[in-house]
Order: structure tokens, then sequence, then C-alpha cells
């Protein structure tokens, strides 16, 4: 059952809220030893939250657009009371004493927490191997990795332990775990959705989103979390239109382009590459117009994204010093204490990270790498402003490849991040841009095509999006 | 670009950090940090001189909220998740005259 069919059904009085839950906690039961979606799986509280919509719904009143829908929640997003690990050992068990906003409103709209799903360490990884309490598996293939860093989000929409799932994505890791798992993920606008309560890794670059098994369950939660909010003063000032009544526009007339530098990466898969091809061909089909277009820019946007993100996260990383939450491991002195503490904490992409990115903002060091990676950042500005002039989306791969093995990149740090080269041009020019399942490749496993448009263009995106999903093969 | 990262380098960036890194670490980092700063080295052939930089997607600046008072977190429930605390405040070890 879709998201969209258990909240009618739960609504109506047709199916309880419960029953739905148990039948997702079911399959939990059955495969979560083996894929290992979450940090913390909440079945009583979940039971809980589940027998009160049914008793809204006997009252005659209405739960919500999402009434008894099973959702699951990346561990890097807060939620009151429950423990949130981000992943990383310096942060077990910590209790967020407030809830994130995006989670807020999942749990007003009749929403049902299954769980914190597992990502690698504050979201830093393609892989989900990261986390410090062990690697997430890909439901279709368990020697596989379900990508990351969201990638317990997306196992877990994958096999069924919930609905729907909320995910974070700072250079691709929304859309590209939804690729390698075979489910939609969204990347929104930069703004769309607050960022309160979402732990920060990079905050020029960080978006909340949904991953679902349909478009229109992606689009229903879309459309609960996005719109302003005050505790959030990056966040949108209006408030936005919403984007499932007008999912089935369909594409006649719309100008859709084929992002080259994108799609002839190197590494890229030729079942990757073909079922590119294979979108623009059933959009052209139905009434779209397709052409090759360039970015030229977007060649170097994983050098300038390998320098922005780390600088932003060393600074936003700063906060663990083992004073006011999380471990401390103590010493003489305080700097002593600091050091030890982020030390043991700590694994070793955010130690990595957290390295580059004071290197890059130090002394000496800040023109030829930071400064540099931001104008880079107005180029590729630049590009995509001059093709969003000749056409309404534009398509490309989400990853080069379909799910690789467990550990095949763990040892190259490099090559792990090559893997979010066709995602990360999108979180520097804070478009939105959403990843869609569009056939097979090597092993049988699961091919996205990613969906990219301008700023605050969700509304023409999900329509293209619902028109790949219908003719995906 | 600059200069290959030493082991000097490497040693001096986690005292900045704050990251108490093994001997382990130092010389693992010095490798994988110059081989990732090597591929950022595409950036340098690039005369941006005349580009502005940009620091953030949304032309947002001085975003002005009400100026109501509303509660903040209660303390207990704050300090019951840090480390050590005394006298309902956060506890840390010396600071003044520390070694």
């Amino acid at each position: 059952m879709t998201a969209v069919e258990i909240a009618a059904a739960v609504r109506s009085g047709q199916r309880s809220a419960r029953d739905v839950l148990e039948e997702h906690l079911t399959r939990l039961d059955a495969r979560e030893p083996e894929v290992h979606a979450f940090t913390l799986v909440l079945a009583d509280e979940a039971r809980q939250a589940a027998d009160t919509v049914d008793a809204t719904v006997s009252r005659g009143d209405d739960p919500g657009p999402l009434a008894g829908v099973p959702i699951a929640l990346k561990d890097n997003l807060c939620l009151r009371g429950t423990a949130t690990t981000c992943g990383s050992r310096i942060l077990e068990g910590w209790h967020p004493p407030y809830t994130a906003t995006s989670v807020e409103r999942v749990l007003a709209a009749g929403g049902i927490v299954v769980g914190k799903a597992n990502c690698d360490e504050f979201a830093m990884g393609s892989s989900t191997e990261n986390s410090a309490f062990g690697p997430t598996r890909n439901p279709h293939d368990l020697t596989r990795v379900p990508g990351g860093s969201s990638g317990g989000s997306a196992a877990a929409v994958a096999a069924g332990f919930a609905a729907i799932a909320l995910g974070s994505d700072t250079g691709g890791s929304i859309r590209q775990p939804a690729a390698l798992c075979g489910v939609v993920g969204v990347k929104p606008t930069y703004g769309l959705v607050s960022r309160y309560g979402l732990i920060a890794f990079a905050s020029s670059l960080d978006q909340v989103g949904p991953f679902a098994t349909t478009i229109a369950d992606a689009a229903l939660l879309l459309d609960v979390i996005a719109g302003p909010d005050p505790l959030d003063s990056t966040s949108t000032r209006d408030p936005v239109p919403a984007v499932s009544p007008l999912l089935h526009g369909g594409v006649e007339g719309l100008r859709v382009g084929v992002v080259e530098e994108l799609t002839d990466v190197d590494g890229i898969q030729p079942e990757v590459k073909a079922a590119v091809d294979s979108a623009a061909g059933a959009l052209e089909r139905a009434g779209a117009e397709v052409e090759r277009v360039s970015v030229p820019s977007s060649r170097y946007a994983l050098s300038a994204y390998y320098l922005i993100a780390p600088a932003e996260a060393s600074s936003n990383l700063a906060r663990y010093d083992g004073v006011r939450y999380g471990l401390r491991v103590d010493a003489e002195d305080v700097a002593t204490m600091n050091a030890q503490t982020r030390e043991a904490g700590f694994g070793p992409e955010v130690k990595r990270r957290i390295m580059l990115g004071t290197y890059a903002l130090s002394a000496g060091y800040y023109d030829a790498y930071y400064a540099k990676a931001q104008r880079v950042r107005t180029l590729l500005l630049r590009d995509f402003a001059r093709v969003y002039e000749r056409c309404d989306v534009l398509l490309a791969p989400t990853s080069p490849t379909v799910a690789f093995g467990i550990g095949a990149k763990t040892a190259d740090p490099l090559a792990m991040y090559l893997s979010d080269v066709c995602t990360i041009p999108t979180n520097l020019t804070g478009h939105a841009a959403m990843s869609v399942p569009f056939g097979h490749g090597d092993g049988g496993l699961p091919i996205g095509v990613q969906v990219l448009a301008p700023a605050l263009g969700e509304t023409v995106m999900f329509r293209v999006a619902a028109v790949l999903e219908a003719a995906a093969p | 670009m600059a200069e290959p990262i030493t082991r000097a380098d490497v040693e001096h960036i986690a005292r900045l950090a704050r990251l108490a890194l093994t001997e382990d670490e130092i010389a693992r980092f010095t490798g994988e940090l110059g081989a990732i700063l090597d591929h950022a080295a595409d950036l340098a052939a690039l005369d941006l001189a005349d580009v502005e930089p940009t620091a953030h997607p949304l032309p947002l600046t001085n975003v002005m909220r009400a100026d109501t008072i509303r509660p903040s977190l209660p303390r207990e429930e704050v300090l019951a998740e840090a480390p050590a605390v005394e006298d309902g405040r956060f506890r840390v070890p010396r600071i003044l005259d520390a070694p």
C-alpha cells in the first residue's frame, strides 16, 4: 500500500492505523537484522501513536494527510526525548530537548514514526558505511551498499519497513541512496523545508527531503513539510504551492535538457547512460522537446564541493567539544579534554573532512581553496541560469553506477566522493532535483534517473517525474 | 596551487581543529589530504579574478524576526544531557592556570 492509499484508508475508517503499522513491523522484524536500516526502532511508541490516530478517527476527527502512514526519520533529525546519534559515537545517548520542524509537521499530519534511520556519521559519506553503528545493507542485494548518507531511510522504504522516510541531502545524500535502493528521493529547493532540528553538516547546502515508493507519495510528504518556519531564517518567506494537485499535468510542450557533462561523466555504467537516454525518449514521446545541453562548470563542481562542504563542516562540528552534550573524555585542562573527546568521538571520515575544511579555511590557503570554490559556485549559478532560459527541466543520471559492493570504496576516499558527481551541482546552486527509479542495470540492481529544476521549480519537476514513473521499464 | 601538504601541516591543522590525532592518523591524513587537494588542483587552472564568490544560494541578508519573548529550553532538561554539571551550570576542567 502506498502512503496515499494508507492515509485515505485510515482517514475513512476502512483500515486502522494499528493494522497498517503491524504489517510494516512484521516486515521489519523479519528483515531488519540483515538490512540494519535503523539505529533505533520505536515499535512501542509507534503502536501508541497509531492507536491515537485510530482514536481520532473513531471520534470523527481527521488525523491529517499522513494519517497512519509509517515513516522512518534519518538519525540526524531531532525528535524530542528520543536518542539522536547522527551515526556518531560523540552523540551516543544524547536526547534532544526539541523536535525538528519537519518532524513536528509529520507528527501533526498523523504520521507514525517507526524508527531513527541509520546514516553515515554526520551525513558524511555515500554508502552508510561511515555509521559508527555498522553499515546498512541494500535490501535488493545484501552484499551491496544502500548508498548514503541517508542509506537507512532509503533501505527502510525499499524493504517496506516504512511507507515513506525523511532524509537530508547536502551533496546527494537523498537522491543517490534513493537511486541505489530503487525508490523516489527528493532534494527540495534550498529553503523550501526548514532545517531547524536537522543537525548541521554544511549549512549553505543541507536540505531535508522525502523518500517514497511513488511520486505521489513523495509529493504528499513534501507538501506536509514544506513552507516558512520562523525558527529557520533561511527558510522560504512565502507560502509554497502544493505539488500534489498538479502531479498529472503531463509534459506536453515542456523543454527538457539532457546535461552532457553529467551524462558523459567518467566511470558511468553503460546501462545507466542508456537509462537516461531511454527516459529522454519517454518524455519526447509524451510531448516534450528534448535537447542536449552543456553546463561547462559542472565539471568543477565536485572539487568545489569538497572544499566548501568540509569548510562549513569544520565550523559546524566545532560544537562537539565535550562541554554541553554527548561524549566527554576527561583531561587535566579544557583544550586537552576537547581534543581527546573529539579524537575518541569522531570516526575517520568526519576527522578527514574536519581536517580538510580547517586546512581550506586556514591562513595562507583561504584564497587558493575556499574562496576559489565559492567563485566556482557563482559560475555554476550562471551556467544553470543560462540553461534554464532554454529548458524547463534537466535530465541526468543520479549516480554513475548501480549499488556497489560493501567495502568496495572504503579504502579510497576520492573514489567514494566521485559517486556524488552527478548530484553535487544542485546543492551548490540551491536548486531542486529528484531521483526517479528507471529500469535496472548490472546484477538486476535499480537505476535512478535525475530530474533537475530551477529554484522553486518543484511543480514542473514532479510533473516530469510522474511521466517518467508511468513510462519506467 | 599550494605546496604539497606535509606532516607538519597536518599536525598544525589538527591543533587548530582540536583533534588529538594518533601517529597512524597523522601519517594517513598526510597522504589522503594531499590526494584530495591534488584533485582540487583543477580549480587552480581557472582564472576567476572577475567572478564574485557565492557563499550562500539565497540572496538573504539580516533576516529579522519579531522581538517577542518566548520561553527558552528548560534548564534541567538541557543540563541533564551534559557530561558534567555543577550548581546548575556546565562543569569543565580547569581553564585558568591550565598547564
